[in-house]
């Protein structure tokens, strides 16, 4: 049964939730929609959810890196880069 | 402009490398005699790892339920350490949110058997303030949350 009951009264209309977990999906490079198609929608949060302890993991890590190196870094170097970016916009 | 997402990610990039290069510039100021014990480096990864996320989380500021959590558990944290009392308070708002938020697990069960409870909790769980969504929330705060998490990654700082 699709409900079609809008968002204000705080339920999901099937439509919606199919969107937003589409949208996920497309974050994650291994589910690519062009080889995968639909996938479940338990698969794509099981999938995400791993993404998002590798990627919480992966900070970590920078953290340790940088507290290990961080006397003999050069902080000023990245202001160029800064600036280069934004120009990029 | 013609970056589609709302998000803008070139300048969300740019504030959150600015603010945690300060943080980091602050980080080695600190420097006590003794800084390349164990313990000494243990101590500043903990406080670049906190400047991280404070610094994404001010990058972000109010605009999303994950950086409010984060913004509130960051400060939280703070006044814990000045005033004993605190974590009680913070103890009970916890509870007054979770009962909220306990009704609209609902929409995750679904007749057809298709159901991803376990893995949206899990999820909630991975969200800085995913107990407090509802599941519409917790899908768009969770795209936007992985975006900034490969912006900390991929900023200057990340990459050199």
């Amino acid at each position: 049964m699709s409900s079609q009951r809008s968002t204000s009264s705080n339920k999901i209309t099937d439509d919606e939730l199919t969107a937003l977990i589409l949208r996920l999906q497309t974050l994650l490079p291994q589910l690519d929609q062009s080889r995968h198609g639909r996938v479940s929608a338990a698969k794509v949060l099981n999938e995400i959810c791993s993404y998002i302890r590798r990627l919480q993991n992966e900070v970590d890590g920078l953290s340790g890196r940088l507290s290990q190196c961080l006397d003999s870094m050069d902080l000023t170097g990245f202001d160029a880069e800064i600036v280069r970016d934004l120009l990029q916009q | 402009m013609n970056n589609p997402h709302h998000l803008n990610p070139t300048s969300l990039k740019s504030r959150f490398t600015t603010r945690f290069l300060r943080a980091l510039t602050k980080i080695r100021a600190q420097k006590p005699i003794s800084s390349s014990s164990p313990t000494e480096i243990f101590r500043r990864y903990r406080r670049i790892k906190v400047a991280a996320d404070k610094s994404m989380a001010y990058s972000v500021r109010s605009r999303r339920i994950w950086s409010r959590a984060m913004l509130w558990k960051l400060r939280s944290r703070s006044y814990r350490r000045q005033d004993p009392c605190s974590g009680r308070r913070s103890g009970k708002t916890n509870q007054a949110i979770m009962k909220k938020s306990s009704n609209e697990n609902t929409t995750t069960r679904r007749e057809d058997g298709v159901g991803f409870v376990e893995e949206a909790d899990e999820l909630r769980q991975l969200v800085p303030g995913g107990e407090t969504m509802n599941l519409c929330n917790l899908l768009d705060e969770t795209a936007h949350y992985i975006k900034c998490l490969t912006t900390q990654l991929f900023s200057p700082i990340g990459k050199g």
